[in-house]
């Protein structure tokens, strides 16, 4: 052993007994493997094939987003939270301009409210296709995933129309859009409504019943409703295990309540069932937009003049108002000045207020001082939370099982780090 | 279960050692001392109550209140009956222990561990508190008030220009 002592201590790995008798082997599973599609390490103490013990090391991307919020007012925040899961940037997004205008008391209109759904639930169908699909990948096959991204693609194509932007979309302002959607935006929606249907059942006939697949995924990283609950697993995970929590059924926020759909449920939890669950959810999330459009447009045939309206009227201090009326109305340009140079203070108060995040609830706790940036926000991140409970899921299985089990739980190393 | 029937139950097993009832938007939220936290908590996770969710866990710190300037935050939340509760313990700054929520709910570890890392706060009998996302050696609690955001010396970024002091 050569001497550490002045060393970094992050850079000195401690072996176990076993490992430096030659009985185990240490491995390091990250912080740059391919299979952890992200930032994050475990050094893996391993017998053969079998993974005695996991430790998790996380923080490598760590951007203090919860200090910097505190010097943010806060619409400058939804920015921070796009770099979360950044696989579905827009419900992070949305979850934020919720917990704002919960502070604020702010009614948004039911039109604005379905739009919201509708982005929700295009970014839940994304964030699920992208790991349902990596899944495979890590399983060994690449054809779904490339097949599946062309979705994808359609739905980042929507973002972009909507809010100029792809990945990190800061799509939304407080109160509702910054504008209408473009007709292009329209168009291409009900391009991706045709197209999307023949592409996940082609998806799912690929891989559903294929027989390297299922003996591959059935049977590994097991999850019981127990485990699942102790560990405050959220999301798809948790509804594989067998329990049936959904934040838009059980606080139902943005007017889920509206809407029909169930509430897919595995029994095992394993990796099979947290795929099958995925893959239920992006048809639920299909029939949701669905739902919303036929909502949308009833709302647009019995009162044309809401086509227009794509924010709340009572969000005028904290939404820029249009950039035609700051050119030509006082209140507008004035509004407009105060929103940019920060003179406008946020209400004293504590929210908390959760969305159901793709992969679990996502929840923002806003400690408001009566100042203008926050006094105090915390971001409860279901996968940081259910992340620690990899160690045991993984325990005494295989390696190459401990490989799937962590595509298939969605980690994403933004919303882990924060 | 309502709010009210909550605030009897608990009311009914610790009386007045409970402080601080308050409904901010509709969420339950209540004070309750340092010593009792894992009482509270286990009663909350018992069958009659069915609290057996761990949502959250956090701290904030307020540097103006003499003798609690830290603040510990459950979140507790009940499934079946869909109903979140907040709990808090107000700790000093100089003495920050408390005893760790690890015995009860098994995600209280990396939660608590955070609160240590940015916080200082500290959980008596867990298991492993280490720091979680800033680097080891680190001797200070970033995300304690005295630590500001800028540097301090630029005038043009001046709390005054944030909406601040």
């Amino acid at each position: 052993m050569t001497d550490n002592t002045h060393t970094h201590p992050h850079h000195h790995i401690k072996l176990s007994e076993e490992s430096l008798q030659k009985q185990t082997t240490t491995i390091n599973l990250g912080p740059t493997h391919p299979a952890t599609h992200g930032v994050f390490q475990n050094i893996m103490e391993i017998d053969g094939e079998r993974v005695i013990r996991t430790t998790p090391s996380v923080g490598y991307i760590h951007r203090a987003f919860e200090k910097i919020a505190e010097r943010r007012p806060l619409y400058q925040i939804t920015t921070l939270t796009d770099r979360l899961n950044y696989c579905s940037s827009p419900i992070n997004n949305m979850g934020w301009h919720m917990t704002v205008e919960k502070l604020l008391k702010i009614n948004v209109p039911k039109r604005v409210q379905y739009m919201r759904v509708i982005i929700m639930e295009l970014a839940r169908i994304a964030d699920h296709l992208v790991c349902n699909s990596v899944i495979a990948v890590d399983a060994g096959a690449l054809t779904p995933f490339t097949y599946v991204f062309q979705s994808r693609e359609h739905i980042y194509e929507i973002y972009e129309e909507i809010c100029g932007s792809r990945l990190t979309t800061n799509i939304g302002r407080v109160g509702g859009f910054e504008r209408n959607f473009p007709a292009q935006a329209w168009e291409k929606l009900d391009k991706f409504m045709q197209s999307f249907p023949k592409v996940m059942k082609e998806f799912e006939d690929l891989l559903n019943r294929n027989r390297i697949f299922v003996d591959r995924c059935v049977g590994a990283g097991p999850v019981s409703a127990e485990m699942a609950l102790e560990y405050g697993i959220t999301g798809p995970n948790l509804r594989a295990a067998g329990v049936d929590y959904d934040v838009r059924v059980a606080h139902p926020y943005c007017s889920y309540e509206d809407f029909d759909f169930m509430v897919p449920v595995g029994t095992t939890g394993d990796v099979y069932d947290r795929y099958m669950v995925r893959n239920r959810e992006i048809w639920e999330s299909y029939s949701i937009i669905v739902q919303a459009l036929e909502k949308i447009s009833n709302i647009e045939r019995s009162d044309p003049k809401q086509k227009e309206i794509f924010y709340a009227q009572e969000a005028d201090h904290f939404h820029l108002p249009p950039k035609k009326d700051v050119y030509t109305k006082m209140e507008a340009l004035i509004y407009h000045f105060k929103i940019i140079m920060g003179e406008i203070d946020a209400p004293k108060g504590e929210v908390y207020h959760s969305v159901e995040g793709a992969n679990g609830e996502l929840g923002f706790y806003l400690i408001s001082d009566g100042g203008r940036t926050p006094y105090r926000l915390h971001f409860r991140r279901p996968c940081f939370i259910y992340y620690q409970a990899f160690p045991e899921i993984v325990k005494n299985g295989l390696l190459s099982d401990a490989i799937v089990t962590l595509s298939s739980m969605n980690v994403i190393a933004g919303e882990l780090d924060a | 279960m309502t709010n009210e029937i909550i605030q009897q139950k608990l009311t009914e097993v610790f009386g007045e050692q409970l402080t601080g009832w308050e409904t901010p938007y509709d969420m339950l939220t209540f004070t309750a001392p340092r010593d009792k936290n894992i009482e509270v908590l286990r009663f909350m996770r018992s069958e009659g109550m069915g609290f057996n969710f761990l949502t959250d866990l956090t701290a904030v710190h307020y540097p103006d209140r003499k003798d609690e300037e830290l603040c510990v935050v459950y979140l507790l939340n009940n499934m079946v009956e869909r109903v979140r509760v907040r709990m808090k313990v107000y700790l000093p700054v100089s003495n920050p222990d408390i005893d760790s929520a690890t015995p009860v709910f098994a995600t209280a570890n990396w939660l608590e561990r955070e609160a240590y890392d940015f916080f200082g706060v500290n959980f008596v009998g867990h298991p492993n508190l280490i720091r979680i996302m800033n680097p080891e050696e680190m001797d200070y609690f970033p995300m304690r008030k005295e630590f500001p955001m800028e540097d301090p010396t630029r005038k043009d970024k001046d709390d005054a220009m944030f909406g601040r002091g």
